[in-house]
């Protein structure tokens, strides 16, 4: 495409968006509107899986053994831990080591634990790692079945409950964003429909003396570029500055170790150019959407 | 050259408009196509620029079948034929300038070649000094001299006009006349679908005559032959 064909386009596209200056109010009321909605789920969705990384990264299993396990039957099970094809890591914790972690964590009132160390009623640990939190429940199962092993714990119920609430969350917001979209790309292509009996004469007699559909599709494609990224101005800055307040006011309430909100840099950045995209994205799409019955014959 | 073998078209309501159209119009002819309304003038001239294409037969644009050429290279044949409409169809909101120019422009022609051409142009259809009127300040015959310079601005091989005139009062169908005869001596073939005897009797041309989407005539400085 030639230079001054481009300027054609950039000047016919930015001109009909202020002739029918109405449409454009429509067309970029309805990017905006998107733009915020989608914005808001992507911050929930994008945080929540956040904080199921986190719980993922963090989950583990303790397996507990029996207490008259010996030195020899503590390796072998190591070994047979080992042997597990999900487990990436694994730790060998003693009961002495046990004890003295408990009697830390409860600091002051772990004193009086101190007694037990004549006569240890704990178990020696394994602590287990795996890739996935869904390897969890049946690496669990595998070693439970091993000899000598108690009992196994994962924090089975929470977790489960947690991975499964977060994978539903994101299914329909995932879901909401795509029909969102959809809704506005129909908004805008129905909007600049409305205006466009008065321009298909000027596309017919384009046609007529020979336009290719591609320099008639021209304008339509800058109206919708101008469109969508105009639409995404309110949206962008609501993220910028409202994700900040979030951040800065959510942050400190949220004193749980494995919830944490994404820091406001880089990710208000990213959802930003992310909006700006999506944004010019159904512009685009709406705008060559409308003027495609046109282009048929 | 343009020639149609056998050709037929059959509207999607099941209106026929030709039943078997054959005919030859070689380079630079002057061509008459009468009849009456629903003769199936217009069909025939609109397969020649692709605005309809045959249900059977073969239409050839200088021996490339343009039945069945691709819907991409539709604007490439467009450019080397020129339409005129009785309408006239101008962008309203252009100037006699913007309408020529337009037509270049989609084609991607260089900037300071359009503007060149495109005065040019106008010069040679008489209206120069109304290059900067919107097609509501100009007259029927002015405007249609606007649509003759479209037509002709970026040199095609083949002007189509459908009842050029139709529109026009007598004296100014004359200009439009005499314009189309300067068109036709420079080389470009025309071809002219018209209801005016007066013009088919005095203008001596080829005619080809129709009837119920046949050719009953054809004769070179043919008359109108019909009764009004």
């Amino acid at each position: 495409m030639k230079i001054s064909t481009l300027r054609r386009h950039v000047r016919e596209g930015a001109k009909n968006l202020i002739r029918n200056s109405w449409m454009t109010v429509a067309a970029v009321g309805a990017v905006t509107t998107t733009l915020v909605l989608v914005a808001a789920f992507l911050i929930l969705i994008l945080n929540l899986n956040q904080v199921a990384e986190n719980i993922e990264s963090d989950a583990e299993i303790r397996a507990f053994l029996e207490l008259n396990t010996n030195d020899e039957e503590v390796e072998s099970i190591g070994n047979e831990i080992e042997g597990i094809s999900q487990v990436t890591s694994y730790e060998f914790s003693s009961k002495e080591e046990e004890l003295e972690n408990l009697i830390d964590d409860l600091g002051e009132e772990g004193e009086s634990w101190e007694l037990f160390e004549q006569d240890n009623p704990l178990n020696h640990v394994f602590v287990i790692q795996t890739e996935d939190a869904e390897d969890l429940s049946p690496v669990a199962d595998q070693i439970g079945q091993i000899d000598k092993v108690e009992s196994v714990e994962y924090g089975s119920a929470t977790v489960d409950r947690l991975l499964q609430f977060n994978q539903y969350a994101r299914y329909i917001g995932i879901g909401f964003i795509a029909a969102l979209l959809l809704t506005a790309i129909f908004l805008i292509s129905n909007t600049i429909k409305m205006t466009i009996n008065a321009r298909s004469e000027e596309i017919g007699i384009m046609r007529l003396v020979g336009a290719k559909n591609s320099f008639i599709r021209g304008p339509f494609f800058v109206e919708g570029l101008l469109t969508g990224v105009i639409g995404s101005i309110i949206p962008v800055t609501a993220v910028l500055v409202g994700y900040h307040f979030l951040y800065v006011n959510l942050n400190d309430r949220l004193n749980f170790e494995f919830i944490e909100l994404l820091p406001w840099n880089p990710f208000a950045w990213q959802l930003s150019l992310m909006l700006l995209g999506i944004g010019a994205f159904i512009g685009i799409w709406g705008s060559v959407m409308s003027v495609r019955k046109f282009l048929r014959i | 050259m343009i020639e149609m073998e056998n050709v037929h078209k059959v509207y999607d309501n099941g209106v026929t408009a030709l039943s078997g159209v054959t005919t030859k119009i070689e380079d630079g002819e002057f061509v008459y196509v009468v009849g009456q309304s629903g003769a199936g003038k217009s069909s025939f001239i609109k397969l020649m620029y692709h605005e309809e294409v045959p249900s059977d037969g073969k239409v050839q644009i200088n021996h490339v079948d343009i039945g069945s050429i691709k819907k991409r290279q539709v604007p490439y044949l467009r450019r080397s034929i020129g339409v005129i409409y009785q309408d006239f169809k101008l962008l309203p909101k252009m100037t006699a300038y913007e309408n020529v120019a337009f037509a270049l422009e989609v084609i991607e022609e260089n900037p300071r070649k359009i503007r060149r051409r495109v005065m040019e142009v106008l010069d040679k259809v008489g209206l120069k000094h109304k290059a900067r009127f919107i097609p509501a300040q100009l007259s029927g015959g002015e405007q249609q001299r606007v649509a003759i310079a479209r037509a002709i601005v970026n040199n095609p091989k083949v002007v189509i006009a459908d009842e050029p005139t139709g529109n026009l009062d007598p004296d100014t169908s004359w200009e439009i006349m005499r314009i189309f005869e300067e068109v036709n001596d420079t080389g470009t073939t025309v071809i002219m679908a018209t209801h005016s005897r007066e013009i088919v009797n005095t203008i001596r041309k080829r005619v080809i005559a129709m009837e119920n989407g046949q050719v009953v005539r054809d004769e070179h400085r043919g008359e109108y032959g019909y009764e009004d």
